[in-house]
Protein backbone atom coordinates (compact mmCIF):
# COMPACT_ATOMS: atom_id res chain seq x y z
CA UNK A 1 0.00 0.00 0.00
CA UNK A 2 3.08 2.42 0.78
CA UNK A 3 4.58 1.70 -2.66
CA UNK A 4 1.53 2.43 -4.71
CA UNK A 5 1.13 5.36 -3.57
CA UNK A 6 4.86 6.27 -4.23
CA UNK A 7 4.60 5.13 -7.69
CA UNK A 8 3.20 8.56 -9.01
CA UNK A 9 5.52 10.86 -7.57
CA UNK A 10 8.22 8.59 -8.51
CA UNK A 11 7.03 8.41 -11.97
CA UNK A 12 6.94 12.26 -12.00
CA UNK A 13 10.09 12.93 -10.11
CA UNK A 14 12.77 12.33 -13.12
CA UNK A 15 11.57 14.82 -15.17
CA UNK A 16 10.39 17.31 -12.82
CA UNK A 17 14.17 17.37 -11.02
CA UNK A 18 15.11 17.66 -15.15
CA UNK A 19 13.27 20.57 -15.65
CA UNK A 20 14.10 22.31 -11.79
CA UNK A 21 17.80 22.01 -12.79
CA UNK A 22 17.25 23.44 -16.03
CA UNK A 23 16.09 26.24 -14.58
CA UNK A 24 17.07 26.55 -11.15
CA UNK A 25 21.07 26.14 -12.05
CA UNK A 26 21.10 28.63 -14.74
CA UNK A 27 18.99 31.25 -12.91
CA UNK A 28 21.78 30.84 -10.23
CA UNK A 29 24.42 30.94 -12.26
CA UNK A 30 22.95 33.83 -13.70
CA UNK A 31 22.48 35.77 -10.66
CA UNK A 32 25.92 34.85 -9.42
CA UNK A 33 27.31 36.39 -12.91
CA UNK A 34 25.26 39.57 -12.48
CA UNK A 35 25.56 41.00 -9.24
CA UNK A 36 29.19 39.72 -8.30
CA UNK A 37 32.77 40.97 -9.31
CA UNK A 38 35.70 38.51 -8.01
CA UNK A 39 33.65 36.86 -5.54
CA UNK A 40 31.71 40.04 -3.04
CA UNK A 41 28.70 41.38 -4.27
CA UNK A 42 28.80 44.01 -6.81
CA UNK A 43 26.70 45.96 -9.07
CA UNK A 44 29.20 47.46 -11.63
CA UNK A 45 27.71 44.96 -14.46
CA UNK A 46 24.37 46.34 -13.93
CA UNK A 47 26.27 49.56 -14.44
CA UNK A 48 28.06 48.27 -17.63
CA UNK A 49 24.68 47.47 -18.87
CA UNK A 50 22.26 50.16 -17.83
CA UNK A 51 24.99 52.63 -19.16
CA UNK A 52 25.21 51.02 -22.44
CA UNK A 53 24.24 52.62 -25.66
CA UNK A 54 21.75 49.61 -26.63
CA UNK A 55 20.52 48.41 -23.22
CA UNK A 56 17.35 51.16 -23.18
CA UNK A 57 16.85 50.73 -27.33
CA UNK A 58 16.91 46.75 -26.52
CA UNK A 59 14.51 46.95 -24.28
CA UNK A 60 12.17 49.13 -25.40
CA UNK A 61 12.38 47.37 -29.07
CA UNK A 62 11.43 44.15 -27.39
CA UNK A 63 8.05 45.78 -25.93
CA UNK A 64 7.33 47.65 -29.06
CA UNK A 65 7.25 44.15 -31.08
CA UNK A 66 5.28 42.77 -28.81
CA UNK A 67 2.78 45.88 -28.68
CA UNK A 68 2.92 45.85 -32.92
CA UNK A 69 2.96 42.32 -33.68
CA UNK A 70 -0.29 41.05 -30.97
CA UNK A 71 -3.12 42.50 -31.23
CA UNK A 72 -2.58 42.09 -35.14
CA UNK A 73 -1.73 37.81 -35.17
CA UNK A 74 -4.99 37.94 -32.19
CA UNK A 75 -7.36 39.97 -34.55
CA UNK A 76 -6.10 38.09 -38.16
CA UNK A 77 -6.31 34.98 -36.01
CA UNK A 78 -10.25 35.24 -34.84
CA UNK A 79 -11.02 36.52 -38.00
CA UNK A 80 -9.63 32.96 -39.56
CA UNK A 81 -10.96 30.78 -36.86
CA UNK A 82 -14.64 32.04 -37.28
CA UNK A 83 -14.33 31.64 -40.87
CA UNK A 84 -12.85 28.54 -40.84
CA UNK A 85 -15.22 26.77 -38.34
CA UNK A 86 -17.91 26.55 -40.56
CA UNK A 87 -18.28 23.26 -43.07
CA UNK A 88 -17.52 24.65 -46.62
CA UNK A 89 -15.57 22.60 -49.50
CA UNK A 90 -11.86 22.74 -49.02
CA UNK A 91 -12.19 23.46 -45.69
CA UNK A 92 -9.29 20.82 -44.33
CA UNK A 93 -7.09 22.22 -46.95
CA UNK A 94 -7.41 26.09 -46.07
CA UNK A 95 -6.35 24.84 -42.47
CA UNK A 96 -3.52 23.13 -43.66
CA UNK A 97 -2.44 26.23 -45.24
CA UNK A 98 -2.73 28.14 -42.57
CA UNK A 99 -1.00 26.40 -40.33
CA UNK A 100 2.22 25.61 -42.08
CA UNK A 101 3.69 28.39 -41.04
CA UNK A 102 4.34 26.17 -37.42
CA UNK A 103 6.67 24.37 -38.64
CA UNK A 104 8.57 27.00 -40.15
CA UNK A 105 11.39 28.48 -37.85
CA UNK A 106 11.62 32.33 -37.23
CA UNK A 107 15.44 32.64 -38.98
CA UNK A 108 13.66 30.73 -42.16
CA UNK A 109 11.00 33.14 -41.86
CA UNK A 110 12.70 36.01 -41.83
CA UNK A 111 14.55 35.01 -45.28
CA UNK A 112 11.71 33.91 -46.49
CA UNK A 113 10.55 37.39 -45.95
CA UNK A 114 13.76 38.83 -47.55
CA UNK A 115 13.25 37.28 -50.61
CA UNK A 116 9.37 39.51 -50.92
CA UNK A 117 11.00 42.71 -49.67
CA UNK A 118 14.36 42.73 -50.76
CA UNK A 119 15.10 45.31 -53.41
CA UNK A 120 14.96 42.69 -55.90
CA UNK A 121 12.14 41.14 -53.99
CA UNK A 122 9.25 39.71 -55.50
CA UNK A 123 6.74 42.55 -53.95
CA UNK A 124 9.34 45.42 -55.38
CA UNK A 125 9.26 43.88 -58.19
CA UNK A 126 5.80 43.53 -58.99
CA UNK A 127 5.11 46.93 -57.89
CA UNK A 128 7.56 48.04 -60.55
CA UNK A 129 6.02 46.21 -62.94
CA UNK A 130 2.19 47.65 -62.74
CA UNK A 131 3.72 51.35 -62.84
CA UNK A 132 2.89 51.88 -58.80
CA UNK A 133 6.83 52.49 -58.20
CA UNK A 134 9.61 53.49 -60.33
CA UNK A 135 12.38 52.49 -57.89
CA UNK A 136 12.32 49.81 -55.43
CA UNK A 137 11.81 50.36 -51.82
CA UNK A 138 14.53 49.70 -49.63
CA UNK A 139 13.55 47.80 -46.49
CA UNK A 140 16.64 46.85 -45.64
CA UNK A 141 19.58 48.99 -43.86
CA UNK A 142 20.24 51.27 -40.88
CA UNK A 143 19.15 54.21 -42.83
CA UNK A 144 15.32 52.73 -42.88
CA UNK A 145 15.37 51.13 -39.50
CA UNK A 146 11.61 52.47 -39.20
CA UNK A 147 10.93 50.07 -42.37
CA UNK A 148 13.31 47.30 -41.24
CA UNK A 149 10.73 47.16 -38.18
CA UNK A 150 7.75 46.71 -40.47
CA UNK A 151 9.24 43.84 -42.08
CA UNK A 152 10.50 41.98 -39.12
CA UNK A 153 6.35 42.75 -38.07
CA UNK A 154 5.03 41.56 -41.44
CA UNK A 155 7.54 38.35 -41.16
CA UNK A 156 6.74 37.93 -37.42
CA UNK A 157 2.34 38.09 -37.82
CA UNK A 158 2.94 35.84 -41.28
CA UNK A 159 4.78 33.09 -39.31
CA UNK A 160 3.13 32.92 -35.85
CA UNK A 161 -0.41 34.09 -36.29
CA UNK A 162 -0.72 30.36 -37.04
CA UNK A 163 -0.41 29.00 -33.07
CA UNK A 164 -2.77 31.61 -32.28
CA UNK A 165 -5.17 30.53 -35.28
CA UNK A 166 -4.71 26.85 -34.00
CA UNK A 167 -5.64 27.80 -30.37
CA UNK A 168 -8.61 29.76 -30.66
CA UNK A 169 -9.94 27.28 -33.62
CA UNK A 170 -9.38 24.46 -31.06
CA UNK A 171 -11.70 27.05 -28.43
CA UNK A 172 -14.22 27.47 -31.17
CA UNK A 173 -14.65 23.42 -31.48
CA UNK A 174 -15.24 23.20 -27.34
CA UNK A 175 -18.02 25.48 -27.74
CA UNK A 176 -20.99 23.01 -27.57
CA UNK A 177 -23.23 23.59 -30.81
CA UNK A 178 -26.07 23.81 -28.31
CA UNK A 179 -25.71 26.74 -27.05
CA UNK A 180 -25.48 28.56 -30.16
CA UNK A 181 -28.16 26.61 -31.77
CA UNK A 182 -30.32 27.73 -28.73
CA UNK A 183 -29.83 31.44 -29.47
CA UNK A 184 -30.65 30.73 -32.71
CA UNK A 185 -34.04 29.50 -32.12
CA UNK A 186 -34.30 32.64 -30.04
CA UNK A 187 -33.49 34.39 -32.48
CA UNK A 188 -30.31 36.23 -31.86
CA UNK A 189 -28.76 37.62 -35.11
CA UNK A 190 -24.95 36.50 -35.96
CA UNK A 191 -23.62 39.37 -34.25
CA UNK A 192 -25.28 38.94 -30.99
CA UNK A 193 -24.31 35.20 -30.83
CA UNK A 194 -20.63 36.43 -31.36
CA UNK A 195 -21.22 38.89 -28.60
CA UNK A 196 -22.80 37.55 -26.09
CA UNK A 197 -22.05 33.38 -26.39
CA UNK A 198 -18.76 32.65 -28.82
CA UNK A 199 -16.66 35.75 -27.22
CA UNK A 200 -17.18 34.76 -23.36
CA UNK A 201 -16.62 31.26 -24.33
CA UNK A 202 -13.55 31.89 -26.28
CA UNK A 203 -11.55 33.75 -23.71
CA UNK A 204 -9.96 31.50 -21.60
CA UNK A 205 -8.49 30.59 -25.43
CA UNK A 206 -7.71 34.06 -26.05
CA UNK A 207 -5.56 34.54 -22.63
CA UNK A 208 -3.62 31.56 -23.17
CA UNK A 209 -3.00 32.37 -27.13
CA UNK A 210 -2.16 36.26 -25.89
CA UNK A 211 0.23 34.99 -23.21
CA UNK A 212 2.16 32.12 -24.77
CA UNK A 213 2.77 35.06 -27.83
CA UNK A 214 3.93 37.30 -25.59
CA UNK A 215 6.38 35.27 -23.48
CA UNK A 216 7.92 34.09 -26.95
CA UNK A 217 7.79 38.16 -28.36
CA UNK A 218 10.40 38.66 -25.09
CA UNK A 219 12.71 36.34 -26.33
CA UNK A 220 12.45 37.47 -30.27
CA UNK A 221 15.40 36.86 -32.07
CA UNK A 222 16.03 35.01 -34.79
CA UNK A 223 13.96 37.10 -37.44
CA UNK A 224 15.51 40.11 -36.06
CA UNK A 225 18.93 39.12 -36.45
CA UNK A 226 18.66 37.94 -40.02
CA UNK A 227 16.55 40.98 -41.26
CA UNK A 228 17.88 43.85 -38.94
CA UNK A 229 21.02 42.43 -37.13
CA UNK A 230 22.04 45.48 -34.13
CA UNK A 231 20.17 48.17 -36.54
CA UNK A 232 17.14 47.40 -34.22
CA UNK A 233 18.41 45.25 -30.76
CA UNK A 234 16.47 43.41 -28.91
CA UNK A 235 17.30 41.83 -25.73
CA UNK A 236 17.76 38.48 -26.75
CA UNK A 237 19.79 39.70 -29.51
CA UNK A 238 21.80 41.86 -27.84
CA UNK A 239 22.56 39.03 -24.84
CA UNK A 240 23.47 36.98 -27.44
CA UNK A 241 25.91 39.45 -28.79
CA UNK A 242 27.78 40.56 -25.66
CA UNK A 243 28.00 36.86 -24.75
CA UNK A 244 29.59 35.33 -28.38
CA UNK A 245 31.39 38.81 -29.60
CA UNK A 246 32.22 40.55 -26.39
CA UNK A 247 32.17 37.34 -24.19
CA UNK A 248 30.96 39.65 -21.63
CA UNK A 249 29.08 36.85 -19.07
CA UNK A 250 27.91 39.37 -16.33
CA UNK A 251 25.90 41.91 -18.96
CA UNK A 252 24.26 38.70 -21.12
CA UNK A 253 23.42 37.14 -17.65
CA UNK A 254 21.15 40.20 -17.37
CA UNK A 255 19.97 40.13 -20.30
CA UNK A 256 18.67 36.83 -19.61
CA UNK A 257 17.46 37.65 -16.39
CA UNK A 258 15.55 40.46 -17.73
CA UNK A 259 13.69 38.09 -20.42
CA UNK A 260 13.26 35.95 -17.47
CA UNK A 261 11.91 38.45 -15.49
CA UNK A 262 9.23 39.91 -17.88
CA UNK A 263 8.50 36.36 -18.69
CA UNK A 264 7.59 35.03 -14.98
CA UNK A 265 5.36 38.30 -14.73
CA UNK A 266 3.50 37.92 -17.76
CA UNK A 267 3.90 33.71 -16.65
CA UNK A 268 1.99 34.29 -13.24
CA UNK A 269 -0.83 36.73 -14.91
CA UNK A 270 -1.23 33.43 -17.01
CA UNK A 271 -1.64 30.88 -13.98
CA UNK A 272 -4.02 32.92 -12.60
CA UNK A 273 -5.80 32.87 -15.46
CA UNK A 274 -5.78 29.17 -15.95
CA UNK A 275 -6.94 28.74 -11.98
CA UNK A 276 -9.73 30.93 -12.50
CA UNK A 277 -10.88 28.85 -15.73
CA UNK A 278 -10.13 25.63 -13.70
CA UNK A 279 -12.73 26.90 -10.72
CA UNK A 280 -14.48 27.53 -13.91
CA UNK A 281 -15.28 24.46 -14.87
CA UNK A 282 -15.71 23.18 -11.41
CA UNK A 283 -18.76 25.59 -10.88
CA UNK B 1 -34.74 36.17 -56.33
CA UNK B 2 -33.49 38.67 -53.70
CA UNK B 3 -32.20 36.54 -51.15
CA UNK B 4 -30.32 34.72 -53.39
CA UNK B 5 -28.13 37.18 -54.70
CA UNK B 6 -27.64 38.13 -51.05
CA UNK B 7 -26.45 34.64 -50.47
CA UNK B 8 -24.10 34.04 -53.42
CA UNK B 9 -22.38 37.40 -52.74
CA UNK B 10 -22.16 36.59 -49.59
CA UNK B 11 -20.66 33.19 -50.50
CA UNK B 12 -18.11 35.38 -52.76
CA UNK B 13 -17.16 37.55 -50.26
CA UNK B 14 -16.68 34.39 -47.92
CA UNK B 15 -14.10 32.25 -50.56
CA UNK B 16 -12.55 35.65 -51.49
CA UNK B 17 -11.59 35.67 -47.54
CA UNK B 18 -10.40 32.38 -47.31
CA UNK B 19 -8.59 32.91 -50.61
CA UNK B 20 -6.20 36.06 -49.53
CA UNK B 21 -5.47 34.41 -46.51
CA UNK B 22 -4.42 30.95 -47.98
CA UNK B 23 -2.38 33.46 -50.65
CA UNK B 24 -0.96 35.64 -47.88
CA UNK B 25 0.38 32.17 -46.50
CA UNK B 26 1.25 30.15 -49.62
CA UNK B 27 3.14 32.57 -52.02
CA UNK B 28 5.94 33.73 -49.27
CA UNK B 29 6.81 30.49 -49.24
CA UNK B 30 6.82 29.43 -53.40
CA UNK B 31 8.80 32.71 -54.38
CA UNK B 32 11.86 32.16 -51.48
CA UNK B 33 11.63 28.39 -53.35
CA UNK B 34 11.64 29.53 -56.22
CA UNK B 35 14.01 32.31 -55.92
CA UNK B 36 16.48 29.87 -54.19
CA UNK B 37 16.65 28.19 -57.57
CA UNK B 38 16.83 31.44 -59.71
CA UNK B 39 19.67 32.15 -61.60
CA UNK B 40 21.59 35.21 -60.67
CA UNK B 41 20.62 37.16 -63.94
CA UNK B 42 16.53 36.44 -63.57
CA UNK B 43 17.31 37.34 -59.73
CA UNK B 44 19.15 40.77 -60.46
CA UNK B 45 16.79 41.66 -63.46
CA UNK B 46 13.69 43.56 -62.44
CA UNK B 47 11.62 42.99 -64.89
CA UNK B 48 11.65 38.93 -64.29
CA UNK B 49 8.88 39.07 -61.76
CA UNK B 50 9.08 34.70 -62.33
CA UNK B 51 12.33 34.18 -63.30
CA UNK B 52 13.04 32.08 -66.30
CA UNK B 53 16.12 30.46 -65.80
CA UNK B 54 16.71 27.89 -62.39
CA UNK B 55 19.60 26.25 -61.40
CA UNK B 56 20.97 24.12 -58.04
CA UNK B 57 24.46 25.87 -57.65
CA UNK B 58 23.31 28.28 -54.76
CA UNK B 59 21.56 24.95 -52.73
CA UNK B 60 24.58 22.92 -53.72
CA UNK B 61 27.08 25.55 -52.33
CA UNK B 62 25.08 26.28 -48.80
CA UNK B 63 25.01 22.56 -48.34
CA UNK B 64 28.58 21.47 -49.67
CA UNK B 65 30.89 24.46 -49.06
CA UNK B 66 28.78 26.71 -46.47
CA UNK B 67 28.69 23.81 -44.24
CA UNK B 68 24.76 22.68 -44.12
CA UNK B 69 25.23 19.67 -44.93
CA UNK B 70 27.07 19.38 -41.58
CA UNK B 71 24.72 21.01 -40.35
CA UNK B 72 21.57 18.87 -41.18
CA UNK B 73 23.38 16.10 -40.07
CA UNK B 74 24.29 18.04 -36.36
CA UNK B 75 20.08 18.75 -36.34
CA UNK B 76 19.02 15.40 -36.88
CA UNK B 77 21.70 13.98 -34.18
CA UNK B 78 20.39 16.15 -31.84
CA UNK B 79 16.88 16.07 -32.26
CA UNK B 80 16.84 12.32 -32.26
CA UNK B 81 18.56 12.72 -28.80
CA UNK B 82 16.05 15.38 -27.66
CA UNK B 83 12.87 12.71 -28.33
CA UNK B 84 14.84 9.85 -26.96
CA UNK B 85 15.95 11.63 -23.68
CA UNK B 86 12.76 13.98 -23.51
CA UNK B 87 10.67 10.81 -23.77
CA UNK B 88 12.19 8.68 -21.70
CA UNK B 89 12.05 11.64 -18.52
CA UNK B 90 8.56 12.25 -20.02
CA UNK B 91 6.37 9.34 -20.97
CA UNK B 92 6.33 8.16 -16.92
CA UNK B 93 5.26 11.46 -15.77
CA UNK B 94 2.94 11.73 -18.42
CA UNK B 95 1.63 8.25 -17.59
CA UNK B 96 1.22 9.38 -14.07
CA UNK B 97 -0.69 12.30 -14.57
CA UNK B 98 -3.29 10.22 -16.73
CA UNK B 99 -3.72 7.09 -14.79
CA UNK B 100 -3.23 8.14 -10.75
CA UNK B 101 -5.57 10.53 -8.57
CA UNK B 102 -2.69 11.63 -5.99
CA UNK B 103 -2.34 14.97 -3.86
CA UNK B 104 -0.81 17.60 -5.15
CA UNK B 105 -1.20 16.13 -8.90
CA UNK B 106 -2.88 19.55 -9.95
CA UNK B 107 0.28 21.67 -8.28
CA UNK B 108 2.40 19.73 -10.11
CA UNK B 109 0.37 19.95 -13.56
CA UNK B 110 0.27 23.43 -13.39
CA UNK B 111 4.33 23.80 -12.11
CA UNK B 112 4.95 22.25 -15.54
CA UNK B 113 2.49 24.68 -17.26
CA UNK B 114 4.50 27.55 -15.46
CA UNK B 115 8.04 25.83 -16.08
CA UNK B 116 6.77 25.96 -19.95
CA UNK B 117 6.39 29.36 -19.77
CA UNK B 118 10.03 29.89 -18.32
CA UNK B 119 12.26 30.91 -21.77
CA UNK B 120 14.52 28.11 -21.24
CA UNK B 121 16.20 29.23 -24.41
CA UNK B 122 17.86 32.26 -23.06
CA UNK B 123 19.07 30.40 -19.73
CA UNK B 124 21.61 29.10 -22.27
CA UNK B 125 23.62 31.90 -21.94
CA UNK B 126 24.30 31.33 -17.94
CA UNK B 127 24.19 27.56 -18.68
CA UNK B 128 27.65 27.50 -20.75
CA UNK B 129 29.45 28.18 -17.93
CA UNK B 130 28.84 24.91 -16.65
CA UNK B 131 28.93 23.19 -20.01
CA UNK B 132 32.63 24.66 -20.14
CA UNK B 133 33.19 22.99 -16.71
CA UNK B 134 31.32 19.59 -17.77
CA UNK B 135 33.71 20.04 -21.19
CA UNK B 136 30.08 19.75 -22.63
CA UNK B 137 30.41 22.83 -25.07
CA UNK B 138 30.47 23.07 -28.25
CA UNK B 139 28.74 19.10 -28.32
CA UNK B 140 25.99 18.37 -29.80
CA UNK B 141 24.57 15.99 -26.43
CA UNK B 142 24.89 19.59 -24.86
CA UNK B 143 22.44 21.27 -27.11
CA UNK B 144 20.36 17.81 -27.03
CA UNK B 145 20.25 17.90 -23.58
CA UNK B 146 19.02 21.68 -23.44
CA UNK B 147 16.68 21.40 -26.25
CA UNK B 148 15.49 18.54 -23.97
CA UNK B 149 14.65 20.99 -21.06
CA UNK B 150 12.68 22.88 -23.40
CA UNK B 151 10.57 20.13 -25.02
CA UNK B 152 9.97 18.12 -22.14
CA UNK B 153 7.03 20.30 -20.31
CA UNK B 154 5.32 19.62 -23.97
CA UNK B 155 6.40 16.17 -24.08
CA UNK B 156 4.74 15.38 -20.42
CA UNK B 157 1.43 17.16 -21.11
CA UNK B 158 0.76 15.85 -24.48
CA UNK B 159 1.69 12.32 -23.42
CA UNK B 160 -0.66 12.53 -20.05
CA UNK B 161 -3.29 13.73 -22.81
CA UNK B 162 -2.35 10.64 -24.88
CA UNK B 163 -2.52 8.45 -22.42
CA UNK B 164 -5.47 9.56 -20.48
CA UNK B 165 -7.61 8.90 -24.44
CA UNK B 166 -6.55 5.47 -23.69
CA UNK B 167 -9.59 3.40 -21.36
CA UNK B 168 -8.70 2.59 -18.20
CA UNK B 169 -10.68 -0.72 -18.92
CA UNK B 170 -8.04 -2.21 -21.12
CA UNK B 171 -5.36 -1.90 -18.65
CA UNK B 172 -7.76 -3.53 -15.57
CA UNK B 173 -9.09 -6.34 -17.57
CA UNK B 174 -4.68 -6.63 -18.61
CA UNK B 175 -4.43 -6.91 -14.82
CA UNK B 176 -7.33 -9.22 -14.21
CA UNK B 177 -5.55 -11.77 -16.19
CA UNK B 178 -2.54 -11.26 -14.39
CA UNK B 179 -0.39 -9.03 -15.85
CA UNK B 180 1.49 -6.47 -13.99
CA UNK B 181 0.38 -2.75 -14.32
CA UNK B 182 4.19 -2.66 -16.23
CA UNK B 183 3.57 -5.49 -17.98
CA UNK B 184 -0.06 -3.98 -19.17
CA UNK B 185 1.55 -0.71 -19.48
CA UNK B 186 3.95 -2.54 -22.53
CA UNK B 187 1.19 -4.50 -23.59
CA UNK B 188 -1.86 -2.41 -24.49
CA UNK B 189 -1.86 1.03 -23.26
CA UNK B 190 1.51 1.33 -25.31
CA UNK B 191 0.78 -0.04 -28.37
CA UNK B 192 -2.53 2.01 -28.25
CA UNK B 193 -0.81 5.13 -27.74
CA UNK B 194 1.60 4.84 -30.07
CA UNK B 195 0.03 6.73 -33.01
CA UNK B 196 -0.41 10.01 -30.81
CA UNK B 197 3.53 8.96 -29.57
CA UNK B 198 4.73 9.30 -33.11
CA UNK B 199 2.75 12.48 -33.45
CA UNK B 200 4.49 14.12 -30.57
CA UNK B 201 7.50 12.38 -31.27
CA UNK B 202 7.68 14.73 -34.60
CA UNK B 203 6.40 17.98 -32.90
CA UNK B 204 9.44 17.66 -30.77
CA UNK B 205 11.66 16.62 -33.97
CA UNK B 206 10.65 19.97 -35.31
CA UNK B 207 10.73 21.96 -32.28
CA UNK B 208 14.50 21.03 -31.53
CA UNK B 209 15.11 20.95 -35.52
CA UNK B 210 14.04 25.12 -35.65
CA UNK B 211 15.87 25.49 -32.46
CA UNK B 212 18.50 28.47 -33.00
CA UNK B 213 19.07 30.98 -30.12
CA UNK B 214 20.31 27.97 -27.64
CA UNK B 215 22.35 26.06 -30.81
CA UNK B 216 23.89 29.08 -31.45
CA UNK B 217 24.81 29.55 -28.11
CA UNK B 218 26.00 26.60 -27.02
CA UNK B 219 28.11 25.11 -30.27
CA UNK B 220 30.77 26.76 -32.24
CA UNK B 221 32.42 24.39 -34.67
CA UNK B 222 29.46 21.49 -34.34
CA UNK B 223 26.34 23.94 -35.37
CA UNK B 224 23.01 23.02 -36.31
CA UNK B 225 21.50 23.63 -39.43
CA UNK B 226 19.77 27.05 -38.20
CA UNK B 227 22.69 28.01 -36.08
CA UNK B 228 24.99 27.39 -38.99
CA UNK B 229 22.49 29.28 -41.10
CA UNK B 230 22.08 32.33 -38.91
CA UNK B 231 25.75 32.30 -38.52
CA UNK B 232 26.71 32.91 -42.89
CA UNK B 233 23.45 34.80 -42.98
CA UNK B 234 23.54 37.61 -40.24
CA UNK B 235 25.45 40.41 -41.08
CA UNK B 236 25.96 41.41 -38.15
CA UNK B 237 27.99 38.44 -37.14
CA UNK B 238 29.32 37.26 -40.06
CA UNK B 239 29.64 38.12 -43.48
CA UNK B 240 26.46 39.03 -45.42
CA UNK B 241 25.74 36.89 -48.00
CA UNK B 242 24.86 37.51 -50.94
CA UNK B 243 20.81 37.24 -51.50
CA UNK B 244 20.26 34.30 -53.31
CA UNK B 245 22.55 31.75 -50.95
CA UNK B 246 19.40 33.19 -48.36
CA UNK B 247 16.97 31.74 -50.48
CA UNK B 248 18.47 28.23 -50.94
CA UNK B 249 18.79 28.22 -47.34
CA UNK B 250 15.35 28.64 -46.43
CA UNK B 251 14.56 26.24 -49.30
CA UNK B 252 16.91 23.76 -47.12
CA UNK B 253 15.52 24.94 -43.60
CA UNK B 254 11.52 24.82 -44.16
CA UNK B 255 11.29 22.13 -46.50
CA UNK B 256 12.09 19.39 -43.98
CA UNK B 257 9.98 20.23 -41.42
CA UNK B 258 7.25 21.25 -43.34
CA UNK B 259 7.09 17.09 -44.87
CA UNK B 260 7.29 16.05 -40.83
CA UNK B 261 4.16 18.30 -40.15
CA UNK B 262 2.64 16.50 -43.34
CA UNK B 263 2.72 13.74 -42.16
CA UNK B 264 1.45 14.61 -38.50
CA UNK B 265 -1.54 16.84 -39.91
CA UNK B 266 -4.08 15.02 -38.53
CA UNK B 267 -3.19 16.03 -35.23
CA UNK B 268 -2.44 19.14 -35.73
CA UNK B 269 -5.63 21.06 -34.31
CA UNK B 270 -6.10 18.62 -31.28
CA UNK B 271 -2.73 18.83 -30.23
CA UNK B 272 -2.03 21.98 -29.97
CA UNK B 273 -5.70 22.21 -28.42
CA UNK B 274 -4.52 20.48 -25.88
CA UNK B 275 -1.15 21.62 -24.99
CA UNK B 276 -1.89 24.95 -24.81
CA UNK B 277 -5.00 24.82 -22.58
Amino acid sequence: MERKSLLPYLLILPAFAYLLFFVGYPLLQALYLAFTQNGAFSLDTVRRTINDYYFWSAFKDTLAFAAVIIPIQLFLAIVFALLLNKAFKGKDLAIYALVIPLTISDVAGGLIWYSMLSPYGFVNKVLMNIGLISHPIYFFGYQFRSREFLAIVMAEVWRATSIVFIIILAGLQMISKEYIEAAEVFGASYWTRLRRIVFPMLKPSIQSALIIRTLFAMQIFGVVWILAGRDLPVLAGEGFYQLTVIKDYGVASIYALIIAGLSILFGAVYVKFLKAEYLEVMR
Amino acid sequence: MKDETVYTLKKIGFYTVIFTAVAWILIPIIVSFLYGFTSKADYYDPHMVIPHHYTTEYVRVILFTLGAWDGIKNSTIVATLTIIISFILGIPAGYSIAKFVFPGKDTIKLSIIALRMFPIPVMAIPLIILYIRLHLADTLLGVALAHTAMALPFVVLITSSIFSGVSKEYEEAAMVFGLTRLGSFLKITLPLALPGLAAAAMFTFVMSWNEVFVASVLTLTHRTLPAQILSIMAGSSGGAAPDYYKFAAAFIMTLPAMLFIFFARKYLVTMWGITLK
